[in-house]
């Protein structure tokens, strides 16, 4: 019984095998290369894949997408999206950039620092294939690869201004998404922004996962129960960088009515979050809309951006958003601060000192 | 005896052979399909074209390069389900598959990067690294459960949070990883050395990787110890009752640490063919989830080395071909995901279903069988 059992299980794999072995020759892209190249020169067709959450995440990809969404109405650009899942596997997001090259998107524009290696492999096989890579950049990319990177610290820095301008109980909280370099600049600057106003604030720090796990970005659960802890110890007003997680925090602050800062994009003019948008003190936003629309504007002018284009303070790649008008009253103190960081007075650190 | 006639029984075990099979291939057969359906009614509910959406999967699925991902994916799915799966065939439910494979990458990589000694020296180095560290690991549930009698659910699933803590512990500027880091915005260890690059075979389809030969090595070893060994018969006999084989002299509790511990180890070697042919680094690279995408390998192939082969082809597939769904039609890739759990809860109920009708199907042979002996007795009976 267990022979034949075993007899069947051989068969079967036999004929799998020999299946595979007789579509080895095609590919999957074999057929779609030359229909791509040929419409391209009539008008450019934008890919974009899109980090965790992708559209919709009301915060870092939703930024991009509007970028995106502008380019699309002003440029007259085709698009196409894609995004990637939780807990895939490297090879997932290769696949993905590869069939979006051999669909005829060029460029490819990809959003989060998670691309980074792929984004590396792929734009080495397709030199005639531009790619941008939003927040990273590495020492091995080659020149098809641009980055887009800002100077998050420094929005940052205004955000820790706001928070211990308006802490009540001289206490504050930053929720970082994945305790990674990139969230550490927003943690540097939350920190020292604050300090700059008082020295002796307490700051409560949680970060919701550690690489390789980047759930954290994508988990609002997760943060309501970080600001819920932080709320509990004492924080008033509490910073949350930690994309769509960052909903689930803002939840919890509102619900207990301190203030929020938000991340990203506008997060008071967000429609899931519109409802919170009395506790959301502002919003520190990183203009991926205005990197991205840019970035394809220039590529469709036919001077491509190279090398490392880092949008900051000065270029107004980073700044604080005004809804509510909960800033009023120290803006003052807020403009100061913008004017030492673009004249260069205050340089911010972009790791956190403890 | 009452032997019928040699020829007779031969046809009957033949017959009853060919039932065994087609009742073996029913349940996951019967499982897949039925999740086929819930996806369909789900993407035609959600205004999609079903059909489309699995001619886009095929296709890609079909073409060499989806191929070559396909398999190299099952290779490490495979690993993964093997070592769900010899814990599960003792009754261990090793739940700590995930933490257990993190760790044991994390030090291959960081071993890796650090050392530099020759190939045939190297790669044995971080495979014994990888199996030993998931295999401490794993132990660790196993010793509380001997000594202390703490379920290894529960302490597995505590240990993966522990192990994610240690690794983000270790993972930081100075420690793990090389204090300036050659990527901006992310951490990851130093790359390992070249000698550590295991072998791979280049295809029209792209990269196939070695490591395969490596899964393959595994299953053969796990049937062979389950089958020709004592150590495995032990182990079967454990998990079908504790106290029967304690009453016929198992040390269980050896075999408690044992098997957790060979558990542990080969889930030690699943993040091992990413890092030693694709990434090189520890980093956001390694793919999570992969200890419970081994859990429900291992139960889609009933625990058994070939079944499992079968399980994390097919999940290969799902997953490499999803991908290509929102770029061809702007289907939902999560719809991978959801084939992939319905196929979990199908197959779990269509292989009671199927053990059922089986059972019932032998014992009206069996009832046809005494009832045609005793009418032959009475018959004789008579004609005496």
């Amino acid at each position: 019984m267990r022979r034949s059992l075993k007899l069947a299980a051989v068969v079967l794999s036999g004929s799998l095998g020999i299946a595979s072995l007789a579509a080895c020759g095609a590919k999957s892209t074999d057929n779609n290369t030359s229909s791509g190249s040929s419409s391209g020169a009539s008008s450019v067709k934008v890919g974009m894949a899109y980090d965790i959450g992708g559209r919709g995440d009301q915060s870092f990809n939703d930024s991009a997408a509007r970028g995106l969404d502008q380019a699309k109405d002003q440029l007259g650009v085709q698009v196409t999206e894609a995004e990637a899942k939780t807990g895939e596997a490297e090879a997932d997001k290769e696949a993905r950039l590869k069939s979006l090259v051999s669909a005829g998107y060029n460029p490819v524009i990809a959003v989060g620092f998670v691309y980074q290696a792929a984004v590396e492999k792929v734009a080495k096989e397709n030199p005639n294939v531009k790619f941008a890579i939003i927040d990273s950049a590495s020492d091995t990319q080659p020149s098809n690869v641009t980055s887009l990177t800002f100077s998050e610290q420094e929005g940052s820095y205004l955000a820790g201004v706001a928070a211990a301008s308006k802490s009540k109980a001289k206490h504050i909280g930053f929720i970082g998404g994945v305790q990674s370099e990139l969230i550490k600049k927003f943690e540097a600057g939350y920190k020292a922004g604050a300090k700059s106003v008082d020295p002796n604030i307490v700051i409560e720090t949680t970060y919701l996962t550690t690489p390789p796990d980047f759930s954290g970005f994508n988990d609002p659960g997760k943060g309501k129960e970080a600001a819920q802890g932080q709320l509990d110890k004492g924080a008033d007003v509490i910073y949350s960088a930690a994309g769509s997680s960052g909903n689930g925090s803002i939840e919890a602050v509102a619900s207990k009515g301190k203030w929020a800062i938000g991340v990203d994009s506008d997060q008071a003019n967000q429609p899931a979050l519109s409802k919170y948008k009395a506790n959301i003190l502002t919003s520190m936003v990183k203009n991926v809309n205005v990197a991205v629309f840019d970035y394809i504007k220039a590529y469709k002018d036919g001077n491509p951006l190279t090398g490392v284009k880092n949008f900051d303070l000065k270029a107004e790649g980073v700044s604080l958003a005004q809804t509510g008008g909960f800033l009023k009253d120290i803006q003052p103190k807020l403009d100061a601060a913008t004017q030492a960081i673009t004249s260069g007075a205050t340089k911010i650190p972009t790791t956190p000192e403890n | 005896m009452t032997s019928p006639n040699p020829p007779a029984k031969r046809s009957f075990a033949s017959r009853f052979d060919g039932e065994k099979i087609l009742l073996a291939l029913a349940a996951p057969v019967l499982a897949v399909l039925l999740s086929v359906a819930i996806c369909s009614v789900l993407l035609a509910v959600s205004g999609k074209d079903p059909f489309d959406a699995f001619d886009v999967m095929i296709r890609y699925g079909t073409a060499s390069d989806g191929q070559v991902l396909t398999l190299n994916r099952a290779t490490v799915y495979y690993i993964a389900g093997c070592a769900a799966a010899f814990g599960f065939r003792m009754n261990l439910f090793n739940i700590g598959v995930e933490g257990q494979y993190r760790l044991g990458v994390l030090f291959a990589a960081y071993i890796g990067s650090q050392v530099d000694l020759p190939s045939f020296i190297q790669i044995p180095l971080l495979l014994v690294t990888a199996m030993l560290v998931g295999g401490l690991w794993a132990s660790i549930a196993g010793v509380l459960k001997v000594y202390r009698g703490v379920s290894e659910v529960i302490s597995t699933i505590m240990l993966n949070a522990i192990a994610t803590a240690v690794v983000g512990l270790l993972l930081i500027p100075g420690r793990f990883a090389p204090a300036k880091s050659a990527n901006a915005n992310a951490i990851q260890t130093a790359p390992v050395s070249e000698s550590s690059h295991f072998f791979s075979i280049e295809t029209a389809g792209g990269t196939l990787w070695g490591f395969i030969f490596v899964a393959i090595l595994i299953g053969v070893l796990f049937q062979f110890t389950l089958t020709r060994t004592r150590f495995g018969f032990d182990l079967r006999a454990t998990g079908r009752s504790e106290t029967a084989a304690k009453a016929s002299g198992v040390n269980v509790k050896r075999m408690v640490l044992t098997s957790m511990a060979v558990s542990g180890a080969i889930a030690g070697l699943i993040g091992i063919p990413e890092l030693l042919q694709s990434s090189f680094y520890f980093g956001q690279s390694i793919q999570l989830n992969l200890g419970f995408i081994g859990i429900s390998v291992a139960l889609l192939g009933r625990n058994s080395p070939i079944g499992i082969a079968f399980s994390a082809l097919l999940f290969a597939f799902l997953d490499v071909s999803g991908t290509q769904l929102p770029l061809h039609g702007d289907y939902p890739q999560e719809i991978v995901l959801v084939m992939q759990g319905t196929i979990v809860i199908c197959v779990v109920v269509a292989y009671e279903l199927v053990r059922r009708y089986g059972l019932k199907r032998q014992q009206q042979k069996v009832g046809a069988e005494l009832a045609a002996q005793a009418a032959a007795a009475a018959n004789k009976e008579v004609a005496a």
